[in-house]
């Protein structure tokens, strides 16, 4: 076994409205920061342990599509890195 | 009426579930509290999936309770033919679970409302309908963070024709419009059914338009007479 931490990322699908990063973005502006747009993502950094790296995004991957994201409204991607 | 005991299951930061069993008393139907943890009741023949904040919100509204163990039971239940209604933040927990389609996100406003809002009823034969007639316009309040009713242009099509969307934010004289639509839902849409007639989500909040002198209205009491 070896350890492994997966980094899951969740975001908005194309095409779905975000408020927050609509909300955020016009913060920056406020503050005088010149920008062209903006999207936010939760990050979720999983360490397990797995006989090898797919077995560990295959695991990862999983807890995207049953928890961590909504596959009406989210696209997500796993990566995976030993640790 | 027949005798019927509906199941209000409250989670850990349910906050309606009390407003639900008093309205639901109110109308004649013995309602009572169930803990989630405690699992359904042998004779329970009507569920209901309060409002509140469930585990704080945490990952998306409605997530987490939609994972809890007692929705595998309500699940069952459903499929028997047990009449299932979640209202807010149990409708939100009603389409992270997979019985209602479609999503419940973030307001376009990106703000808390809490007002009441008027709604077209787009079907009268459903049993949380068939108090009004199609197309009257009742008036009940919301109460949501994350209202907004996200679904894909396909499956949107698919709720059309299949004619599942039970209620559309609209205005005093049931015109469906983007100025009354309070938080940015695809087709103004305020409530849903699942596959089956007896699962309904919404969120506005028929238990607080039902007593009298509550609320601006007792509009509400039609929706939970499916439980009568």
């Amino acid at each position: 076994m070896t350890a492994y931490t997966a980094t899951v990322t969740v975001r908005l699908k194309r095409g779905v409205l975000d408020p927050e990063a609509e909300t955020t973005r016009q913060a920056l502006e406020r503050l005088g920061f010149d920008l062209d747009g903006l999207r936010s993502a939760d990050r979720f950094e999983v360490d397990l342990d797995a006989p090898d790296a797919d077995e560990a995004a295959a695991r990862a991957d999983e807890m995207a599509e049953r928890l961590l994201a909504n596959p009406t409204i989210h696209d997500y991607e796993v990566a995976v890195a030993e640790r | 009426m027949v005798d019927v005991t509906v199941s209000v299951v409250q989670f850990g930061g349910s906050n309606c579930d009390r407003d639900a069993v008093r309205a639901l008393s109110y109308l004649g139907v013995e309602a009572e509290r169930v803990w989630h943890e405690d699992g359904l009741p042998e004779d329970t023949d009507g569920i209901v999936l309060p409002g509140g904040f469930s585990y704080g919100d945490y990952l998306r509204a409605g997530a987490m309770a939609a994972r809890a163990p007692v929705m595998n039971e309500v699940r069952a239940a459903a499929d028997r033919g047990v009449p299932v209604l979640g209202v807010c933040n149990g409708a939100q927990i009603g389409s992270e679970s997979g019985l209602t389609p479609g999503a419940f996100t973030t307001n376009a406003s990106a703000r808390f409302q809490c007002e009441p809002v008027f709604l077209r009823v787009e079907r009268a034969d459903t049993p949380w309908t068939a108090a009004y007639d199609e197309g009257e316009v009742i008036e009940v309040p919301i109460a949501h963070g994350e209202g907004r009713f996200e679904i894909d242009d396909e499956a949107y099509e698919d709720l059309v024709d299949d004619d599942r969307i039970l209620f559309r934010y609209c205005d005093a004289e049931g015109a469906v419009t983007d100025a009354a639509n309070p938080n940015g839902s695809t087709g103004n849409v305020a409530g849903v059914l699942g596959e089956r007639e007896t699962v309904a989500v919404l969120m506005p909040h028929p238990e607080r338009a039902t007593l009298p002198d509550v609320a601006t209205s007792t509009d509400g009491a039609g929706v939970l007479h499916a439980f009568r």
